[in-house]
């Protein structure tokens, strides 16, 4: 007899890994994930021939893929482990980067990098990126006070209110934001200049074959990465992440278990809101042009998209996610043959959404909880309580009923 | 249902008022299984861990209840009011769900609010819990009263309580479940979980081995790393007790916790009731089943159509006119 009661979601693969990944000790979780963090790094640079994008430089779809893992990451902690649906993320992704663009654009009232300016111009914009966060993760105090009393569909509308709000003010304040004619001229990090990049590697000029400046604004945005996801990490085993699991299950329970839910609620609002702007800020440096068109509802949906195909609640999943999305696209466009086969990527490219709609369906028919779905660990120190649970399973049941071997 | 349930049965706290109700129960347990002890039936093997495993000193029972009981202070001295409801009125509307309904909770007693389908028992549990607020009339405890506090700091403040239709967190682990109920008296908010100080590390620590010898005290030691969800009825019943618990209540309260119980079940919920009493907790108990009130309460207080109208010991309330009325109805030719 097979007990129904310990269903696991279908997707041997992905629990058999997670489950060694989980046995190994932290050193050696380090020992394979930095060599692994490395290898995605030099992943433009290896330009692997089926890998490579042929429309678009390589290394700036994987900047643009940066900063969607950064999104979706903040938006996860909003959606996915919150449970708190947020149709206009990309309001805070807008926040952040017309912050650093009316701080350093010679076209804002406000620029501070010219003359009397306190921002010098090789610093600009390291200096800009905590401003920006701090703006954005205010804009979502703003937002979540009000709002956060509503539930479900309803705080999904007023999000949505709020996220074409921010771009039709982007586009309308013409005096301040330029208008539909955006800020240009966005500052970047002057680093690594020299005789052949006489603005730095991480200007829009540096369009080199494969050193070009999307890889340089890759690896920043790699070790963003790799810094959120360690405080998201932090924060999701601990009571915080708790009380937002908690709060996605049963938000009256959780209140009376004596959850401050709607504290809570606010600062999952507030810390999804300041990774956006974070993400927004790389963008403006990236891009170095700032226009409302850039941060349209659809692209809020995107994002979404990117949270619940690789999985709700799943910080590493939510990054295959956005991978999909922005890499997906990019690798039809301008593609005539794909393995001998001849296809015609960039009509491919350009019906995404409609293939991107298809597949959010097909997904939730087959696997609804995403592709790598959600395996939450809640307590800091559970680790040794699950090794052991796991050590004492395979002694029990190994001699009682070696069946249950075979049949994984 | 395949439960064992020779833990519980065997428990030395088993003595007390009821006892005798309980070996009536424990009696029926043995025609419903057949003689002899009823063996652990396992039925996943995947996910059993051994508590001792990884907390050896919880293989004693008595350093589990020691644990588990309550450490904070509670300015009430033993056998006052811990909890005093005066005048308490909840009105919907035009319908009065509670008409000034006044009684105390002594504290470390069992008190028992019984009363049939649609007396207000719930709600006079959710007005003490702050649900509802009471259209007028106050709710004391432990010499405050709970006039606009928040349903989280109720809870912070001491009153736990269970849910009549099971409300877990069906997504988390035993374990996490019951952490979030330890939660309620932790003090680390984001910053310091984000940046891992001291007392996150030290109240993590903490709340697992509170966790652990809850799950324990209840009976489900075992199942901590299983997803609540995956649980049967009767454990998922014992977690959520576990859950409340963990919130370090002065007041705890039950809601239905036997409802879909078989003899058996109901048997070894009485023992671990009377065990939580013992272990210093109050508690207020709402239930159907008369046997399993009688048998584990103190002092009973009985409500019909928001009223109430009986309140004495279990012998008491079993003879009161009233009562037996309320219950029972009224013979026709008696009200003619």
């Amino acid at each position: 007899m097979t007990a129904p009661l310990n269903e696991r979601p279908k997707g041997g693969v992905g629990d058999g890994f997670r489950s060694w990944w989980n046995a190994q000790s932290r050193v050696a979780q380090w020992a394979f994930g930095v060599p692994f963090i490395l290898l995605l790094a030099l992943l433009p640079l290896l330009n692997i021939p089926l890998l490579t994008t042929e429309g678009t430089n390589f290394g700036t779809v994987m900047a643009q893929f940066g900063m969607y893992a950064l999104i979706a990451i903040g938006l996860n902690v909003v959606v996915g482990q919150a449970g708190l649906l947020d149709l206009g993320y990309v309001g805070f992704y807008a926040v952040g980067a017309y912050t650093v663009a009316l701080l350093t654009s010679p076209n804002s009232p406000w620029n501070q990098t010219g003359e009397g300016g306190w921002l010098s111009s090789s610093w600009a914009w390291l200096a800009c990126l905590p401003i920006a966060v701090a703006i954005t993760a205010m804009s979502g105090l703003i937002l979540g006070s009000p709002t956060l009393r509503l539930r479900g569909d309803y705080l999904a509308i007023v999000t949505l209110g709020f996220g074409e709000i921010v771009r039709l003010l982007a586009d309308n304040l013409d005096e301040i934001t330029g208008g539909g004619r955006g800020l240009s001229q966005v500052a970047y990090p002057r680093l690594g200049v020299a005789e052949d990049f006489p603005l730095g590697v991480f200007s829009a000029g540096n369009v080199g074959k494969t050193l070009n400046s999307g890889v340089w604004w890759y690896w920043v945005s790699i070790v963003l990465i790799v810094v959120v996801l360690m405080f998201v990490g932090n924060l999701e085993r601990s009571r915080v992440g708790r009380a937002w699991v908690a709060i996605r299950e049963d938000e009256d329970a959780a209140e009376i278990m004596g959850v401050p839910t709607f504290k809570f609620k606010l600062w999952a609002f507030v810390i999804g809101a300041s990774i956006g702007g974070l993400s927004g800020a790389l963008y403006a440096g990236q891009v170095q042009f700032v226009v409302p068109t850039n941060f349209n509802v659809i692209n809020s949906v995107l994002f979404l998209c990117a949270v619940v195909l690789g999985g709700q609640g799943n910080k590493l999943g939510v990054i295959l996610g956005a991978f999909i999305i922005v890499y997906l696209p990019n690798f039809f466009l301008g593609r005539t043959e794909i393995l001998g086969i001849p296809v015609d990527g960039s009509s491919i490219a350009e019906y995404k959404y409609l293939f991107f709609g298809i597949a959010l369906m097909v997904l939730m028919i087959f696997r609804p909880q995403g592709l790598i779905p959600v395996r939450q660990k809640l307590l800091t120190y559970g680790r040794e309580l699950y090794v052991a649970a796991r050590r004492r399973s395979k002694e029990t049941a190994a001699p009682a009923n070696p069946s249950a071997e075979v049949a994984k | 249902m395949t439960r064992d349930d020779s833990d519980s049965a065997h428990d030395p706290g088993a003595v007390g008022a009821g006892a005798e109700v309980g070996e009536e129960y424990r009696h029926m347990s043995e025609e419903a299984f057949g003689e002899g002890p009823v063996g652990p039936i396992i039925l996943d093997e995947a996910v059993t861990v051994d508590v001792t495993d990884v907390a050896p000193e919880l293989a004693d029972p008595e350093v589990v209840a020691e644990i588990v009981a309550p450490t904070r202070e509670i300015d009430t001295p033993l056998g006052k009011p811990l909890v005093e409801l005066r005048d308490v009125t909840v009105r919907f509307g035009g319908l009065v769900a509670l008409d000034t309904v006044t009684f105390d909770i002594n504290r470390g007693e069992i008190l028992g609010l019984i009363g049939p389908n649609g007396a207000g028992k719930t709600t006079c549990f959710n007005a003490m819990t702050g649900v509802y607020r009471p259209t007028s009339g106050t709710v004391g405890f432990d010499g405050q009263v709970l006039g606009k506090l928040k349903r989280n700091q109720i809870t912070r403040l001491g009153i736990a309580r269970t849910f009549q239709n099971i409300r877990l967190f069906s997504e988390m682990t035993a374990l996490e479940n019951v952490v979030v109920g330890t939660d309620a008296r932790h003090r680390t908010s984001v910053p310091g979980a984000l940046f891992r100080v001291p007392r996150h590390r030290h109240e993590e620590r903490d709340a697992i081995d509170r966790g652990m010898a809850l799950l324990e005290f209840v009976g489900i030691g075992a199942k901590a790393t299983e997803k609540s969800r995956n649980l049967p009825y009767g454990d998922q019943r014992r977690l959520e007790i576990a859950r409340a618990l963990a919130t370090e209540p002065k007041l705890l309260c039950l809601d239905e916790p036997a409802a879909g119980f078989n003899p058996a079940e109901k048997a070894a919920l009485m023992d671990l009731i009377r065990k939580i009493r013992s272990d210093g907790y109050t508690v207020l108990l709402i239930e159907h089943d008369m046997r399993l009130v009688m048998g584990v309460t103190d002092r009973i207080v009985v409500l019909e159509f928001g009223k109430k109208i009986a309140e004495g010991l279990p012998s008491e309330i079993r003879d009161n006119p009233s009562v037996i009325a309320a219950y029972l109805g009224v013979p026709d030719d008696a009200t003619a």
